[in-house]
């Protein structure tokens, strides 16, 4: 995974045109996701794992926790995945564990981004001293290793409960949506709808709020469901490592029980793969809606098609008008 | 050179970030967590580890906050870490050498490996773009870097390490039968465990490369020298490597550059399911065992690798791309 450890990502560059008001750009995207096939696959496998993490009972109908059932029993139809070493039900876990994994996602990725859209076109729209010193501070945290810095504040705090992590992970990843949202902004501020606002003598937060951020919406959507994936891969291994609180129900929990009692090892790999697996899929899912995102915000970007069928237009393209 | 000089002071004020997090860190957490620390290991110190320690984590002392973060920054910048706890009394900065080379080795090669061959097949993919290499690579190596690396590490174990025994799947070399040192069946050994690990490596990382340099490249194959070329009637290969790849090699260089400082830290996890004797597992192994002055050595070891190997990538950019000078 390009994943977290790894931080700094390059800069890409993001060509988007304004657009009128955030209604119309989610629609846009709502159309979007339609048309790409991998964003309507990363959308559908989404979906499931919301509708799991809403009503786990439906589909699990053993206790996540309780030590109720033979240890090490194998797969049977009572037992989708079967049972470890304590004698839990896997599926059970696993089923249960989606809340917490996707809790994490959506607090993270919805609070980075927010932070991000704040000091990012904040900043940008400002200038001088402010925009100075929140790139300073932008600066710094992208540079900064994350993983390295998490496992640090994971090992001072004793291991982190759900919030701890939420708020660990928040606080230290939001530099780099803040730094894609500034070059954005930076391209806007001249632009004259902005200056016909500021002529009509409309307050900076209302510029800001109402002129300038809808017309970043799909690049805000894209950073959110990165920040969504790394939240994800960030929570889950530092919970791998045991750096979690081992209580939880959550799919990184789990590994880390495995691990600990040597699953793989032990003839009991499903214990250990299963949950991997799960963070995989929903990675993925997270994975293919960007990848979809990159390519309507850049069509070069797109496959290339040799008939184009009628109403199978790639989006974006005459609906400005 | 005023820009060279320029990045060189950001990163000296990051790198004086981080040594202030290392410091106010476990001071802020509540109940000074190197206290129960000290505790742990009382009467096992020397009194002169118990004095470096209680600088480095301010326990036992009346001084005041400030004079307590110059007595750190003093002590940090004269090299002396501290004596790790863990591993007493052996140095943090003896403990650390000891590991870094297991480390360089795995993560560094298996870095150069997946830079050369992910930028050799974002470059085929580019130049036959809609074949079915590039209808099928892009797509997979995209679902891939979402997979989280220790993932890959286990399903690796599973099936080469533990069901066909072709590799070992633990540790870096045989503990019990090899004799470290410079003869051949150790040697044997070191590359026969690095194998699984390397490979969970390049196969995680390499889809960034490949999808980099493909998308760039797709940029400049519609550039007009590309054009101009082909109507010269150029060989495609030439076209493709001379032309189109020069020009399009320049984000993946920088980033290459800049993955080299990851080489420390970028395998904690891999390091971690492998039982590999590096930083990245020694650091876990620090965290579990309450290793703090460890611990803050090998983030700030590992926080230094990466603003160098940026910095190196930021002057790699202005020398080899002249439009970056003055656009800044």
């Amino acid at each position: 995974m390009a994943m977290p450890v790894s931080g700094v990502p390059t800069e890409t560059p993001v060509s988007q045109a304004p657009e009128l008001g955030s209604a119309r750009a989610f629609g846009r995207i709502g159309r979007a996701v339609r048309l790409n096939r991998k964003a309507t696959i990363g959308a559908v496998i989404l979906g499931i794992f919301i509708l799991i993490a809403l009503f786990p009972f439906v589909i699990a109908h053993d206790s996540p926790t309780q030590d109720a059932y033979p240890a090490q029993l194998g797969i049977s139809t009572a037992h989708l995945l079967g049972t470890n070493h304590y004698g839990q039900d896997l599926f059970a876990q696993l089923v249960y564990g989606t809340r917490n994994v996707l809790i994490i996602a959506f607090t993270v990725g919805l609070a980075t981004t927010g932070i991000a859209v704040l000091i990012g076109v904040a900043g940008a729209y400002l200038g001088g001293t402010w925009d100075n010193s929140l790139n300073v501070v932008t600066d710094v945290l992208l540079v900064i290793p994350l993983f390295p810095l998490l496992i640090v504040i994971a090992a001072y705090a004793h291991g982190g409960t759900t919030p701890v992590l939420i708020l660990a992970i928040t606080l230290t990843s939001w530099s780099y949506t803040a730094r894609q949202l500034r070059s954005q902004a930076l391209t806007l501020r001249n632009r004259d709808f902005l200056e016909a606002a500021r002529v009509r003598g409309e307050r900076r937060l209302y510029i800001i709020v109402v002129e300038v951020i809808p017309t970043m919406t799909s690049l805000i959507v894209a950073s959110f469901l990165t920040n969504a994936l790394y939240a994800v891969l960030f929570a889950s291994s530092l919970q791998f490592i045991g750096l979690g609180d081992p209580n939880t129900v959550s799919w990184g929990t789990t590994l880390y029980w495995a691990q600990n009692n040597a699953a793989l090892q032990t003839g009991e790999p499903l214990w250990a793969i299963a949950p991997g697996a799960l963070i995989a899929i929903l990675g993925a899912a997270f994975a293919l809606l960007n990848y979809a995102f990159d390519e309507i915000g850049n069509p070069a970007l797109r496959p290339v098609r040799k008939t184009r069928k009628k109403g199978a237009q790639p989006v974006g393209r005459g609906q400005r008008g | 050179m005023i820009y060279a000089l320029r990045r060189l002071g950001f990163f000296l004020f990051t790198l004086w970030i981080a040594l202030t997090l290392n410091f106010f860190l476990p001071r802020l957490m509540p109940g000074n967590p190197a206290l129960a620390m000290m505790s742990k290991f009382h009467g096992e110190l020397s009194p002169k580890a118990v004095n470096a320690l209680e600088i480095l984590f301010g326990v036992n002392t009346k001084e005041s906050l400030l004079s307590q973060y110059f007595g750190y920054l003093h002590q940090i910048l004269t090299g002396n870490f501290g004596t790790s706890l863990s591993q007493y009394p052996a140095s943090v900065s003896s403990v650390i050498g000891s590991a870094i080379w297991w480390t360089f080795g795995l993560v560094g090669i298996a870095t150069i490996l997946a830079f050369a061959l992910g930028t050799f097949l974002g470059i085929v993919s580019a130049w036959r773009r809609g074949s079915k290499l590039d209808s099928v690579v892009p797509p997979t190596f995209v679902i891939v870097s979402a997979v989280p690396y220790f993932w890959v590490a286990m399903v690796l174990v599973l099936i080469f390490g533990l069901t066909l025994h072709w590799f070992p799947s633990q540790g870096g070399y045989y503990v019990t039968t090899d004799s470290p040192g410079l003869n051949f069946i150790f040697f044997q050994d070191v590359i026969n465990h690095a194998f699984l690990p390397a490979a969970a490596l390049l196969i995680t990382t390499i889809g960034t490369w490949i999808l980099t340099m493909r998308n760039t490249m797709i940029t400049t194959l519609a550039e007009d020298y590309v054009r101009m070329a082909r109507a010269k009637g150029l060989p495609s290969r030439r076209i493709m490597f001379d032309y189109a790849a020069r020009n399009a090699i320049l984000p993946n260089l920088t980033g290459f550059a800049m993955s080299l400082g990851f080489v420390v830290s970028g395998a904690i996890l891999i390091e971690y399911v492998f039982n590999y004797p590096g930083v990245g597992f020694m650091l876990l192994q620090a965290v579990s065992s309450e290793d703090y002055p460890l611990m803050q050595g090998l983030f700030l070891l590992i926080t230094v690798a990466v603003l160098f190997a940026i910095l190196v990538a930021d002057v790699l950019t202005a020398l080899l791309d002249p439009r970056t000078r003055t656009a800044r």
